[in-house]
This record gives structure tokens, C-alpha cells and sequence, in this order.
């Protein structure tokens, strides 16, 4: 293909990603958002380069599965140290750093040098792996425009330093619009976002095109390997044995938090901590995603393409091979999405870094107190952004003149390994009060000294710059000190080697001389705050002693970020925590936010300085913030222990307002039920008066209408009085007052009973009841009374509702699963469905408003349902077929 | 000799007003239920009806609402005689346009009081 075109298409790519990184920053001037979570657990993919779209199936087709350590790690990381990350996105946010080498040197008491050593380390470290990018554009853009890959003699301009060049550009025109570093890059982020996006999309599709294109499915590929004899290197066979693969684990592990551009993207660029949540299990998914098709397109190329072909190059040259012009295209695109990601956010990074842990404290520390005031904001942009251009500088001269010297593939785990160093340091030092600053520099100097000696320096030896013999008889001739077997240790692999020792000694040093070590005030303040005090509400304005004219520190900040933003930051500030801003004299808690928005701009010893050099400070003494330390942690206590009797408060009034709720639940059930007996006596109170009256006011009435009223009269106070019963029965059943006099009672002789006692008011009607006693006695512990007028109401209520002529009721009894059941059926009309429950209700058919039940209190089914349930027994209601209904109630043979 | 419909479910209650409103003159005519009240509404043209409220099948309000709303029927004295005795049934009863609204239990006498009033207007 031709270079113009790929070039446009690159150009055009890259373009895309300016409009997106754009769009979005302008957004975001426009309406202060949180950002999202989606967008924030793809930018975590940043930490899929180049390196690994291209590696990646290299490794596979050499090494075998142990290309799948370096997203192992990740995942354990992301899946299980959520806490962890809080914490540091915590710390970050309230103290503003702007990269991990800021967080190193904020832990340990806002220190230069160690910010200094961090930053040296990282440049050592990492220029390398991005000259790995650099180099991964270049190369794949040689292979897909045709051009042979020749080695480091070509003719100046060549690819990889326009790409260079392109992305400083870049990276200026968007990492460095502010310059308070600890804010957030918006427009960067969605890019980064976009970028993922692009190179999971490009990688499936080529998998997808290998696996079913060239292939039947992964079925007949892994056929196919099996003919070929690739097995082997599918299986557990990492170069280097089984302690690489741990080892690359470890790396892994520890790199997608302390690469500086995954510190960057993880915490830097963290707009809420919340969106940890979905980056939990989306980042690992996504590595995932991302590796299905590794190995298919592994095997594809070992099988298509000659023996000579780099299986690096995999990816690229399998399409290529096939003639898939289209794809190779965006796989091409993939790549260069995967490199120039990393690129740019590691640059930002690194470069931010530079200027302030480098640059920054001699050009501060030149600069006169007076100097202060002048305009410094627009000079640290330059610092910035030449610091950008260095780097990648750096990173070009890397590729064109060193890295032929070394193998390129171990390069990214080489950079995971050096930053590795940083883990002491960094998780100790979230957890461990007593760590100190030297106990940081001692162990990561040592730690990455050992890493140089054991990693770097046999490249060396690799590359003929220094003898052969000092790795196999060691320097001097002393062989405990050959580097890839220190103290004669041979069974590791080299990288598990190098991590080991490393890792031990710089663990060592970190304790043994921050034990040894004591703590200086600066150190002591940190050190609380970054192990304890990280709460927000806790305001830690007083550590800080000395005078200081709020003018002053004006001037200062204004100096880094402007008038009119330093003036409206402190008096928001000072608003927000009613701190007066009248008095000439600067309140501490001024002194100290002051110095945070310092320390996003510059990095926090930096902004030390300034602040120091600005006020009239005094030394506090370690008693001093002991003391401040004791009271805010005494403070906190209290605050925890008011917020836990607030909390029990809240509860207890809940609880409170809960019972009183039910009490007027209560009251309401009890007014509604007082109203419909109170109704439910007006009616035969209504007849009884009238025809008292009309027997009274008539003394000339005929006998037999006289006998007649005065019958009724009776009847209706009948009628009345066993309502009142009914009512007071219930309400003592419902009350708990009714006590169960348990005995033996044979049920089926006392429902024998009931039907004799009934006898005689269904006779007349001509209804017959039928009795199906079963063979034997059924002896049941219960309150006799109280089972009687359970069958006495439901054949009663069986009588009122059998049709007029041909009425049929049966009772049986029947035995089953430790309960007896009495079944009283009738012939009537049934009970609607939806009405099963509800009949159970006192006055059912009163309450069902304007109708009202023909006969009856409307009390005894509530009263028979009581009644159960004090035996801890049920009754329910059926339909009886073809008609009729069918009353069940079953007590336990053991109550 | 005025007409007067008395519905109400309780057959004691019913039997005692026919009594009462047959010994004070009127023609009187008896409805257990709505259903039975419409039909002596059309039927008999009632110049008077005493009304009960709650009734098996429809309710005494929906039957005066029925008749107020109807042209040849809306003359019709209604009087509601009822055990729900609350302030807001009253009132609903009167808004209904009931002449009167008393409350179970009653007395014959005050109701026979009643009815001579509204007869007498």
C-alpha cells in the first residue's frame, strides 16, 4: 500500500482523537460533570500498548501461555485491591499530587530528593518502553506499506521520529492547557477511552477473520496445531520456568498501579471514586476480551507464514499474508491506537514529573523571594511542554542508537520491573505510620540498583559492551556476585531472579532504616495523614506554625495560577470554612490550602518551599504534632462516637415513630371497629324501639298483632345479645385474655355433638346433615368449648346459605401429616373466589360498605379463624364441586 | 291521602313503619331492597320515600341520586333513615337533596312528626 495513504489515514486517526480529546474538554468548560465510569475503566486499558497488541502473540507463539501473566496480574489487582486504590485516590484528591513520584515524595515529609530519586527511576525505567512504541508505529507502518524493516541506518528524518515529533505536538496541545498538573485531562481520558475501544474492536475482528476466514473455528485450528507439534507452547512452558510466571505475575500486578501512566489514568484522572466500582470487573473483562484470539492468531501464524517471519509481527503480517488489505489497514490502526495511547499518557506523566521534581526546585530555589509575584504560570507551561519534547526525544535517540543493542520484547516487563521498586515505598507506606524518608530513598536506590545489576547490566554482556566472563564467573571473579545468580541463587528465572533480590533488599532497607530513622515533624504529619487522617471533614489546618501575611500568599499563589483564580480560590476557601480573610495576618488553614494548590501545580516539595520561603514559618516541634495529631485523633474519636449516637438517635426515633405508627394503626382498626358495632347495634335497637312504641301508643291493637310485635321485640333482643357476646368474645380472643383449657377431646364425638345440637333448626327446613365418622377416635389436645363453636358457627353459617329446598350438609373428619381436617360442605351457593379471604374479616359484609349480611353478627367465621390460630391451626374456605362451599379447619395432633 | 314508599332491609323495620304510616292516613307501600324500591318508584309514584341507607344489593344514596336526577321523579320527598350516623354521611345524604336525614335508632313518633312537615309544605 502506498505511504501517502497510510500516512493520511494516520493523520486522519489521530485527528479524530484531537476532535474527540477536544469536543470533550470543551464540554467539560461548559458543564463540570463527574465524568464516567465506562470512560474511566477503558482509559485503565491504556495499559494494553503496543507492546502488548503485537507482543502479545509473539510471546504466545514463543514462550507459550505466559503472555497471559501480564493481564492475570491486573485482574487480581483490580478485582481484589479496591480498598487499596480508594485510599490512594483518596489521598491523591485531598492532598492534590499530580503523579506517583509526587505521592512518593508528599508521603515522606514533602521531600525533594525523593521525588528527585522516583522521577530518575522512572525516566531510566520507562523511556525505553516508549521508545518500544515508537518503534512498534514505525515498524508496522514499514510493514503494511511494503518497505522492508531494515535496521537503525536510516536517513534522518526517519519514521519513527515524525511520530515522535506528531505526538509531542499533541500531547502539548492537550496535556498542558493547565497548569495545575493534579487536575484532570478530560479530553485526554476520552481519547485514551476511544483508543481502547478501537484496538479491542480491531483485535477481535482480526481474530475473528484468522479463526473463521482462514480457519473452520477454533476446533480446526487447534487440529491444525496439533498436526504441527505448536502444542508445547500452549502448555506451561514459560521461558524461564514456572518462577517467571510468578514473577511476571507480581509485575503485573504492582504495574497497573505504579506505571506512572496507570498512576496517571487510576488516580490522577479519577473524577470519583465510585467509578472503581465498574472498573473492578470492565478493566479485567476487558483483558480478557482482548485475549481470546492471542493465541489462535499464534498458531494461524506459525502454520501460514514462514519460519523467518518475527512473531511479533503476527497480527499485522497474518492479513497481510491473506490479502486482507481492509483489515491489515485497522489492524494497523489498532496498533497504533494501543502505542499512541501509551505514548501520550505516559509522556504526560512523565513529563509533569520532570518539570516538577526536576526543573522545578533549582528554578524555584534561583528564583528572589520578590520574584515570586511575577507571572509564572505561563514558564512552567514552557518547563512542560519542552519536557514533553525531551522525552520523546530521548525516547527517538533510545530507538535509533541503543535499543538495537537490546532484545525489544523484555523491554515492557524490564519497565514493570523497575517501577516494581516503588512498591515499599508506596503500600508501606499507606499503612505503616513509622516509615520514614530514608527508609523510602535507601530502599528504592537499593532496590533499583539491584534491579539495574540484575536486568540491564547482562544486556550489556548481551550486547559485547563489557565481557562475557562478569556473567559467568561474576565481576572480580567473585561468583556470588554474578548478576543473574546473586548469592549463587540459579534456580530462578532471570526476571524472577531480579525481582526477587530486588524486591528483598529494597523491602529490607525500607524497614530496617526506617526503624533505625527518626521521624521529623514534616514526616510525622504526612505520615498521619496518608495512614489515618484522610478523612474529608477533618479539617488539618493548624500543622502549620509561624506568621504569614495573607497579601503574601496571595501574591504567591497568584504568581502560579492567576489573579483572578488564586483570589477566588482562597476566599471560597476561607467562605467554606468561615475563616475571616479581614485580619492582615493569614489564618494557618489558609497557609496550608495555599500550599495544596501549590503543590497540584508544582508538586508538593516545591510548594513546601515557596510557602517557606513566603511566610515567616517556625519549626514545629515533633512534641508539637504529636500533640496536634493526638488532639485531631481525639477530635475524630469524638466525631465517630457523636456520629454513632447520631446514628442510634436516627434509629431509635425511627423505632419510635415505627410503634407510633402502629399504635395509630391500631387506633384506627379499633374506631373503625367501635363504628360498625356500634352500627351493627342501631339496627335491632331501631325495630325494638319502633314496635315498643307502636305497642305502647296502640292500646287498642288486636291481640294477636300485639303478641305478634312483642315476639319480634324479643326475638331482636335475642338477636342483640348474642351480638354483644360475639363482640366481647371476640375482643377477649383477640386480646390474648381467653386462656386455651386444653384437654383430650375426641373430635369426631364433639362435632357428633354439634350436629345433634343443630338438629332441630335444620329439620324444619328440611335439610339434611350427613355425618362420615371415621372408624376410630381422633383424640386432639383442645379447648372444647372453644372447637365446639368453631363447628357449631360453620354449620350454622352451612345451614343459612343451602338452597331453600333439597339442603345438604356434610361433615367428615379425615387424618393426614399430623393434622386432623373437618370438612363441612354444603350444597349452597359457594363463595366467590376473591372473597376467600376476606370473609375471614370481622364484619366482612359490614365493612363491605352499603352491604350488609342478611343474618348473623358478620363475627363468626373472625371468631372460628381466632380461635385457630390460638391452636396453632388454620381454616380456609374451597368451592365444592358442582356447587356449594366447603369450610376446612385443621388442628395438630400436638399443639 | 299521600303515597309514601318505605325501603329498608329489616322486615321489623319495615313492618313497624307500614304500621305507623297507615295509621297516620297514608297509602303505604313497602320495598326490601333497590331493586324493589325502583319498581314502586315508577309504579307507585310515592309523593314521600323513606329511604335506608345500606341495603344488600343498592345503596339508598345511589336510589335518591336516581331519582333526583330524573325528571318525573326528582319531586319525590326523599327522607333517609339510617344507622350510619356520621357527620359526613349526613351531609352527603342532604347534598343528595334528601328532605331529611335521620338516624337509627329512631323514634315512630318523631318520624311521623317529620313526615306530616314535609307532607304539610
Amino acid at each position: 500500500m502506498s505511504s501517502l495513504l497510510i500516512i493520511t489515514i494516520s493523520l486522519s486517526y489521530l485527528a479524530i482523537l484531537f476532535i474527540i480529546a477536544y469536543l470533550v474538554e470543551r464540554r467539560n468548560q461548559e458543564e463540570k460533570q463527574t465524568g464516567s465510569s465506562w470512560i474511566y475503566a477503558l482509559s485503565l486499558a491504556v495499559y494494553c500498548t503496543g507492546w502488548t497488541y503485537y507482543g502479545s502473540v509473539g510471546r504466545a507463539a514463543v514462550s507459550g501461555a505466559d503472555f497471559l501473566t501480564i493481564y492475570l496480574g491486573p485482574s487480581v489487582m483490580c478485582a481484589m485491591f479496591i480498598p487499596v486504590l480508594q485510599k490512594i485516590i483518596h489521598i491523591c484528591k485531598t492532598q492534590r499530587i499530580s503523579s506517583i513520584a509526587d505521592f512518593i515524595s508528599t508521603r515522606y515529609g514533602k521531600n525533594f530528593s525523593l521525588g528527585i530519586i522516583v522521577t530518575l527511576c522512572c525516566v531510566l525505567g520507562i523511556i525505553p518502553y516508549i521508545a518500544l512504541q515508537l518503534k512498534a508505529i514505525s515498524n508496522s507502518f514499514q510493514m503494511i506499506t511494503g518497505n522492508s524493516v531494515s535496521g537503525g541506518d536510516h536517513a534522518f528524518p526517519d519514521n519513527s521520529f515524525v511520530i515522535a515529533v506528531v505526538m509531542a505536538a499533541f500531547i502539548v496541545l492537550f496535556g498542558t492547557r493547565s497548569v495545575d498538573a493534579s487536575e484532570r485531562h478530560r479530553g485526554i481520558v476520552a481519547a485514551i477511552a476511544f483508543e481502547s475501544v478501537v484496538k479491542l474492536i480491531v483485535f477481535i475482528a482480526a481474530g475473528i477473520f484468522v479463526t473463521w476466514g482462514l480457519y473452520n473455528g477454533f476446533g480446526n485450528l487447534f487440529d491444525v496445531a496439533r498436526e504441527q507439534h505448536f502444542m508445547q507452547f500452549l502448555g506451561l512452558a514459560p521461558a524461564g520456568g514456572y518462577s517467571n510466571w510468578l514473577a511476571m505475575l507480581l509485575v503485573a500486578m504492582l504495574a497497573v498501579i505504579l506505571l506512572p501512566r496507570q498512576f496517571q489514568v487510576a488516580v490522577i484522572e479519577n473524577t470519583d471514586v465510585r467509578h472503581l466500582r465498574r472498573a473492578a470487573w470492565l478493566f479485567p473483562l476487558y483483558l480478557l476480551a482482548i485475549n481470546i484470539f492471542v493465541v489462535p492468531i499464534a498458531i494461524a501464524g506459525k502454520h501460514l507464514l514462514p519460519a523467518g517471519v518475527d512473531a511479533d509481527t503476527y497480527v499485522l503480517s497474518v492479513p497481510l499474508f491473506a490479502h486482507a488489505h481492509t483489515l491489515a489497514v485497522f489492524v494497523y490502526i489498532g496498533g497504533l491506537s494501543a502505542a499512541s495511547g501509551m505514548i501520550i499518557v505516559e509522556t504526560i506523566a512523565l513529563a509533569t514529573m520532570v518539570s516538577n521534581h526536576l526543573v522545578f526546585p533549582t528554578f524555584l530555589r534561583s528564583l528572589h523571594k520578590r520574584s515570586a509575584e511575577m507571572e509564572l504560570s505561563s514558564r512552567i507551561l514552557l518547563v512542560r511542554r519542552v519536557s514533553i519534547f525531551a522525552i520523546l526525544l530521548l525516547a527517538y535517540l533510545y530507538d535509533r542508537y541503543i535499543a538495537a543493542y537490546f532484545s525489544l520484547v523484555s523491554i515492557g516487563v524490564v519497565s514493570m520491573a523497575a517501577v516494581a521498586q516503588f512498591a515499599p515505598a508506596v503500600f508501606g507506606g499507606l499503612y505503616w505510620k513509622y516509615a520514614s524518608r530514608k527508609g523510602a530513598v535507601a530502599g528504592i536506590i537499593s532496590g533499583f540498583v539491584v534491579w539495574f545489576y540484575t536486568l540491564i547490566f547482562p544486556s550489556f554482556a548481551g550486547a559485547g559492551f563489557i565481557g562475557k566472563s562478569v556473567l559467568d564467573a561474576g565481576p572480580w571473579g567473585i561468583s556470588w556476585l554474578r548478576p543473574q545468580a546473586l548469592l549463587g541463587l540459579t534456580d530462578f528465572g532471570m526476571l524472577a531472579h531480579s525481582l526477587f533480590w530486588s524486591l528483598l533488599i529494597n523491602l529490607l532497607c525500607y524497614i530496617v532504616v526506617s526503624v533505625l530513622s527518626t521521624l521529623s515533624s514534616e514526616e510525622l504529619v504526612q505520615a498521619e495523614i496518608f495512614t489515618d487522617l484522610n478523612d474529608d471533614e477533618f479539617q488539618r489546618g493548624a500543622v502549620w506554625k509561624g506568621t504569614a501575611y495573607i497579601a503574601d500568599i496571595r501574591r504567591l499563589v497568584s504568581g502560579f495560577i492567576g489573579r483572578e483564580r488564586a483570589y477566588n480560590l482562597i476566599a471560597s476557601y476561607a467562605h467554606r470554612n468561615q475563616i475571616s480573610t479581614q485580619e492582615p495576618e493569614a489564618d494557618p488553614r489558609i497557609v496550608v490550602f495555599a500550599e495544596k494548590i501549590l503543590s497540584g501545580v508544582i508538586g508538593s516539595a516545591s510548594a513546601r518551599f515557596m510557602i517557606s520561603n513566603a511566610t515567616r514559618e517556625e519549626q514545629i516541634s515533633v512534641e508539637e504534632v504529636l500533640n496536634i495529631v493526638k488532639e485531631s485523633q481525639q477530635a475524630l474519636e469524638l466525631n465517630k462516637e457523636l456520629r454513632k449516637k447520631s446514628i442510634e438517635l436516627t434509629r431509635a426515633t425511627h423505632l419510635l415513630q415505627e410503634a407510633n405508627d402502629q399504635l395509630r394503626q391500631a387506633d384506627a382498626i379499633k374506631d373503625e371497629f367501635l363504628y360498625t358495632v356500634t352500627h351493627e347495634l342501631r339496627t335491632p335497637l331501631t325495630s325494638i324501639r319502633a314496635m315498643s312504641e307502636i305497642v305502647y301508643d296502640n292500646p287498642d291493637m288486636e291481640e294477636p298483632l300485639r303478641q305478634e310485635y312483642l315476639g319480634n321485640i324479643v326475638t331482636e333482643i335475642e338477636r342483640l345479645s348474642y351480638l354483644i357476646t360475639q363482640v366481647l368474645n371476640l375482643e377477649k380472643y383477640e386480646s390474648g385474655r381467653q386462656k386455651l383449657h386444653l384437654h383430650a377431646v375426641d373430635i369426631s364425638r364433639l362435632m357428633q355433638e354439634v350436629i345433634t345440637a343443630l338438629t332441630p333448626l335444620a329439620q324444619p327446613k328440611g335439610i339434611t346433615i350427613s355425618f362420615h365418622n371415621p372408624a376410630s377416635m381422633l383424640i386432639v389436645q383442645c379447648d372444647r368449648d372453644l372447637i365446639r363453636q368453631v363447628g357449631y358457627n360453620l354449620i350454622a353459617n352451612a345451614l343459612k346459605y343451602v338452597p331453600a329446598t333439597g339442603g345438604q350438609v356434610d361433615v367428615s373428619i379425615r387424618q393426614e401429616n399430623g393434622e386432623i381436617f373437618v370438612w363441612i360442605e354444603d350444597n349452597g351457593r359457594g363463595v366467590p373466589v376473591q372473597l376467600h379471604t376476606r370473609i375471614f374479616e370481622k364484619f366482612f359484609q359490614a365493612q363491605d360498605q352499603n352491604l350488609r349480611k342478611p343474618e348473623g353478627s358478620g363475627l363468626g367465621l373472625a371468631i372460628c379463624k381466632r380461635i385457630m390460630e390460638m391452636h396453632g391451626g388454620r381454616i380456609w374456605v374451597e368451592n365444592r364441586m358442582p356447587e356449594g362451599a366447603r369450610f376446612i379447619f385443621a388442628l395438630p395432633f400436638d399443639i | 291521602m299521600k303515597r309514601i314508599l318505605v325501603v329498608d332491609d329489616d322486615p321489623y323495620i319495615l313492618m313497624s313503619l307500614e304500621f305507623v304510616m297507615k295509621k297516620a292516613g297514608h297509602d303505604v307501600m313497602i320495598a326490601r331492597n333497590g331493586a324493589e324500591a325502583v319498581e314502586a318508584i315508577n309504579s307507585f309514584h310515592p309523593h314521600l320515600l323513606l329511604l335506608d341507607v345500606m341495603m344488600p344489593d343498592v345503596d339508598g344514596f345511589s336510589i335518591c341520586r336516581y331519582i333526583k336526577a330524573n325528571e318525573k321523579t326528582k319531586d319525590i320527598i326523599v327522607v333517609f333513615i339510617s344507622a350510619r350516623t356520621q357527620e359526613t354521611d349526613i351531609e352527603k345524604g342532604l347534598q343528595l337533596g334528601a328532605a331529611r336525614y335521620i338516624c337509627k335508632p329512631f323514634s315512630t313518633r318523631d318520624i311521623a312528626r317529620h313526615i306530616n312537615e314535609l307532607l304539610a309544605e
